[in-house]
């Protein structure tokens, strides 16, 4: 099912009731998702994606703007209408329930003719455990289960009747680490499964980047780029989406443009052709440095992190944003840590410029 | 999250209706009540409007009466049953071994009928010509002579009626105390302890007032249950407590509205009206004093 | 010279003291629980006292060697016992049902609806929990008696299907379970009924089940009420109906038989009391009074 949000708007009164103003959690989002792809809606908390998410489940309507799921016009349709399916941070599973029961629930609230038997149901949920291999676990409640296994019943509750589309609420932030990376790729596994259209929020850029076909990057309810993930990794549109995604995160130094060239501090340290003039803020991303004994750019030593296939060198530069620059750099380079200096050449593509005061990106040609 | 106006009026429309027609009119109503003049019931008429029915209502000697032994009776069993329901939970706290079970018996008279059991203490008590009753003869046995609790003198009723209220009321108060008790934290008693402080000092200087809020809220619901009390005396002396000399004010209120002298729904009102002012003025003191009495 | 105590005496004392007390503490409480059973103790074996065995103990006896069971015959054949014994139950049930039907669709308006007014009209409800039962049940009598509902089970039970104390209760308690379990519901396309019966009072099982036992406490020993609006025997609760008992009984002044009529109406809530005793006792200390 194709998603088209046009215009959407949601506007909350303020909590503090003295104040008139409203505050806009979700700012005119103009978004068309694709059918059949598994979208991250990604941003820090308090952007406003659980608001969006709510909008698309109809929980929530929108103060302005059109919701369209294929070419039904959903903005008025309330929640129990929609056809969504939709799994909470918590899970919310109902607790006095067994998980076959929680699974039959919504087959429970078909009316008129699509109303099931009994035995349709109970056939239907045990396929919607079975994708989510829970089906030994149908008799329990829902408190004799680990995290990860009532993630599961989540899922498979929220699959069984088939929804248009799915939606996951952070449905990772509840698990410990090892089974947070095996629990992602269930999610890809399942989404490809059933070829549901499926949005899930989250606030960790790894997982959005790791699974998603696309990712929207979102801050203060507006929505900053969308795009492949490796794509908006390559060429974020601002500062802020650059310094968002990756991991350790983008460096940033402070510097200007003078002559066509990049200086930081006083090096000359990349050939910046098609820059204005002026102050900028340059960001290098870890993997854009290179070990140079004559190159441009030169740090402090402070550290070496060794992590088997690759090296992190850690330095401190004074006209760096970050308190400590971290380059990785293969483990067949040689860092000598007695040595106080460390020079880097930069791979121009991994270079990113962007404006000081609209943080907007500054394109160049490095030759 | 969104609003739904008028789903939500719909489900409290019974609740609604049935706190209007019997709550809210009627604490209206029972004020209308207490100052119409003359109101005949059957014709429900009255002369007029005027305070008649207060000046009544504080005239009559029944009524005076009743307010005498409400006031003694309030004041007895207030103090009596909150000073033996801490040291009943107290002494509960201080042990583990049959603890439940004492707690479940202390318990039982909560769950039972006051005029039922109010029945086994009249026979108890009761002197008739075949017997002295129960109680006379422990008395005896201890050397004393006997007394006639129920139909003797107007000290020896109020003892029974004393003792008989203070034992309806006590579980309710050794359940809150304990539980309140089972909340202090045991660091605190630790930390004493280290310190040698003697049992006493810890009751008096620890436990009391890191329960106080609790001794309080139990005086005040005291006061004001036993300001109502009503069924307790009927379960003693029967249901004419006027012969008796045993009426309460809540007793006058449903004699006047009902019964041998009843149907004056106006004195009543105005009776009830009173009460509630003597209520409202001591709950306000204890609330003043417990202010500032209570640390927390 | 003194001695000075060694570690050794002072552990004894201490030993020895701390018996000392333990044996006080014991005692005290054994007696109190002596004087809050004797009455139970006595009604019971009154009640198996034969009426002519009983008359002629001047001194009345701690127990009895010729038990019989005559008395409860005559408490069921000579008053109506059973009759009153049967009204109870039906007002218990019947109150009990309508009260909590009432108060859970309010509860669940205030914990889990949005509606213009809600927090004004919620205010105004705890208000009316500090309203006392005696100053409103003049006009209830009136009320009752104008709508010609005097003597019958209607009139009886009508003014107190409400509560406002277990509407904030249960409030209180729907309004702890997690809002997603209601939005997890709406999408799934749950109406709030559905919802109400078959989600939230599931969950709050426990406070419900608190509220039946302490309102099916407070109808069986209900009295003033009932006084108030019954004369006819026919509609007598059991409270009424033992103070029947006593005052034009069994003819005569037949104690043991009277004794035998307060053990039946005392048995049904001790035992209940008995059975869910832990229950009742937590539910009392969050949310009844008396005394």
């Amino acid at each position: 099912m194709k998603v088209v949000l046009q215009n959407v708007t949601k506007k909350f009164p303020n909590r503090n009731k003295r104040i008139k103003e409203e505050v806009i959690a979700v700012n005119k989002f103009n978004v068309e998702i694709p059918d059949g792809k598994l979208i991250g809606l990604l941003g820090p908390s308090g952007c406003g994606k659980s608001t969006a998410l709510n909008l698309l489940s109809g929980l929530l309507k929108p103060t302005e703007g059109r919701i369209f799921f294929g070419e039904d016009d959903v903005t008025n349709l309330p929640a129990e209408n929609r056809g969504v399916g939709l799994v909470f941070q918590n899970y919310a599973l109902y607790p006095h329930l067994t998980v076959l029961q929680n699974i039959m629930f919504p087959l429970q609230n078909f009316k008129g003719d699509k109303k099931l038997t009994k035995e349709v149901m109970k056939e239907k949920a045990y396929e919607a455990a079975k994708l989510v291999q829970i089906d030994t676990l149908m008799d329990r409640k829902p408190s004799e289960l680990s995290g990860g296994q009532q993630q599961r019943v989540a899922i498979a509750r929220a699959l069984v009747k088939m929804p248009r589309i799915l939606l996951l609420d952070e449905p990772l932030s509840n698990l410990d680490a090892r089974l947070r990376l095996q629990t992602r790729e269930e999610i890809r596994r399942i989404q490809r499964e059933t070829k549901i259209t499926t949005i899930f929020v989250t606030h960790d850029q790894e997982e959005a980047m790791s699974i998603s076909d696309l990712i929207i990057v979102m801050k203060d309810g507006s929505i900053h780029q969308i795009g492949a993930p490796q794509e908006v990794y390559d060429n974020p549109v601002d500062g802020f989406v650059a310094k968002f995604l990756g991991t350790p995160p983008i460096n940033m130094f402070r510097g200007r443009v003078e002559a066509g060239k990049l200086w930081i501090g006083d090096e000359a340290v990349l050939s910046v052709t098609g820059a204005p003039e002026g102050p900028v803020a340059a960001g290098i991303r870890p993997e854009g440095f290179v070990l140079d004994e004559k190159g441009p750019l030169s740090c402090k030593l402070a550290e070496i992190e060794v992590m088997g296939r690759d090296v992190t060198v850690v330095s401190t530069h004074e006209e760096s944003e970050n308190v400590e620059i971290r380059s990785i750099i293969s483990a067949e380079n040689k860092v000598d840590l007695a040595a106080e200096k460390v020079r880097f050449s930069l791979k121009p593509n991994k270079v990113l410029l962007f404006d000081v005061t609209t943080d907007a990106r500054i394109y160049f040609n490095a030759n | 999250m969104e609003n739904n106006n008028k789903k939500g009026w719909l489900y409290l429309i019974p609740a609604i209706l049935f706190l209007g027609v019997f709550m809210v009119y009627p604490l209206i109503d029972v004020l209308i009540y207490s100052v119409e003049e003359g109101f005949n019931f059957a014709s429900g008429e009255s002369f007029g409007v005027g305070f008649y029915n207060y000046s009544y209502v504080l005239h009559d000697t029944y009524f005076l009466q009743a307010v005498k032994n409400t006031f003694i009776l309030v004041l007895i069993t207030v103090p009596v049953s909150t000073g033996l329901a801490l040291l009943i939970s107290a002494g509960l706290a201080s042990i583990t071994k049959l603890k439940e079970l004492f707690q479940t018996v202390y318990f039982l008279p909560y769950v039972t009928n006051t005029l039922a059991v109010g029945l086994v203490f009249m026979i108890l008590f009761k002197k008739t010509p075949y017997s002295d009753g129960m109680i006379n003869v422990l008395i005896q046995a201890f050397g004393g002579s006997t007394v006639d609790f129920l139909d003797g003198t107007y000290a020896a009723k109020m003892f029974v009626l004393c003792a008989y209220t203070v034992w309806v009321v006590l579980p309710f108060k050794v359940l809150i105390l304990t539980s309140a008790l089972a909340s202090v934290k045991q660091d605190y008693y630790n930390a004493a302890k280290v310190d040698g402080t003697s049992k006493a000092r810890i009751f008096f200087r620890i436990t009391l007032p890191m329960i106080s809020p609790t001794v309080f809220y139990l005086v005040i619901t005291g006061f004001i249950g036993a300001f109502k009390a009503y069924s307790d005396a009927v379960a003693l002396f029967g249901t004419d407590l006027n012969a008796a000399g045993m009426n309460t004010m809540v007793g006058y209120i449903y004699d006047m509205l009902y019964g041998d002298s009843g149907g004056y729904p106006s004195f009543a009102s105005a009776a009830a009206i009173v009460l509630f002012s003597i209520i409202l003025t001591i709950t306000c003191i204890n609330l003043l004093v417990s202010k500032k009495h209570v640390h927390y | 010279m003194e001695k000075k105590p060694t570690y050794k005496t002072i552990e004894q004392r201490a030993k020895v003291r701390n018996a000392l007390g333990k044996t006080v503490i014991y005692t005290l409480l054994a007696v109190w629980a002596v004087i809050v059973l004797f009455p139970f103790y006595w009604m019971v074996l009154t009640s198996v006292k034969s009426y002519g065995a009983y008359n002629s103990e001047y001194i009345p006896k701690f127990f009895t060697l010729s038990p019989t069971m005559q008395n409860y015959i005559d408490a069921f054949t000579e008053v109506p016992l059973a009759k009153y014994f049967f009204n109870t139950v039906v007002f218990t049930v019947a109150t009990t049902a309508l009260m909590l039907l009432v108060i859970v669709f309010a509860a669940f308006a205030f914990a889990r609806l949005q509606f213009r007014g809600k927090d004004l009209v919620f205010t105004l409800f705890l208000a009316l929990m500090m309203v006392p039962n005696e100053l409103v049940v003049i006009t209830n009598f009136v009320t009752i008696t104008n709508m010609d509902l005097r003597n019958t089970f209607l009139g009886l039970i009508l003014p107190s299907v409400t509560s406002v104390f277990y509407i904030y209760l249960l409030k209180e308690n729907f309004a702890q379970v997690p809002d997603e379990l209601y939005y997890a519901a709406k999408v799934d396309a749950t109406s709030d009924l559905k919802y109400l019966f078959k989600v939230l009072l599931p969950i709050c099982k426990p406070t419900v089940v608190t509220i039946v036992i302490l309102k099916v406490i407070e109808c069986w020993n209900s009295y003033v009420w009932p006084r108030l609006i019954t004369d006819d025997k026919n509609y007598f609760l059991v409270s009424n109906g033992i103070q029947e008992i006593r005052e034009n009984g069994f003819g005569r002044e037949n104690i043991p038989a009277m004794m035998a009529a307060v053990v039946v109406i005392s048995l049904p809530l001790i035992i209940l009391f008995l059975v869910f005793r832990k229950k009742i006792m937590a539910g009392v200390s969050r949310g009844g009074t008396k005394g």
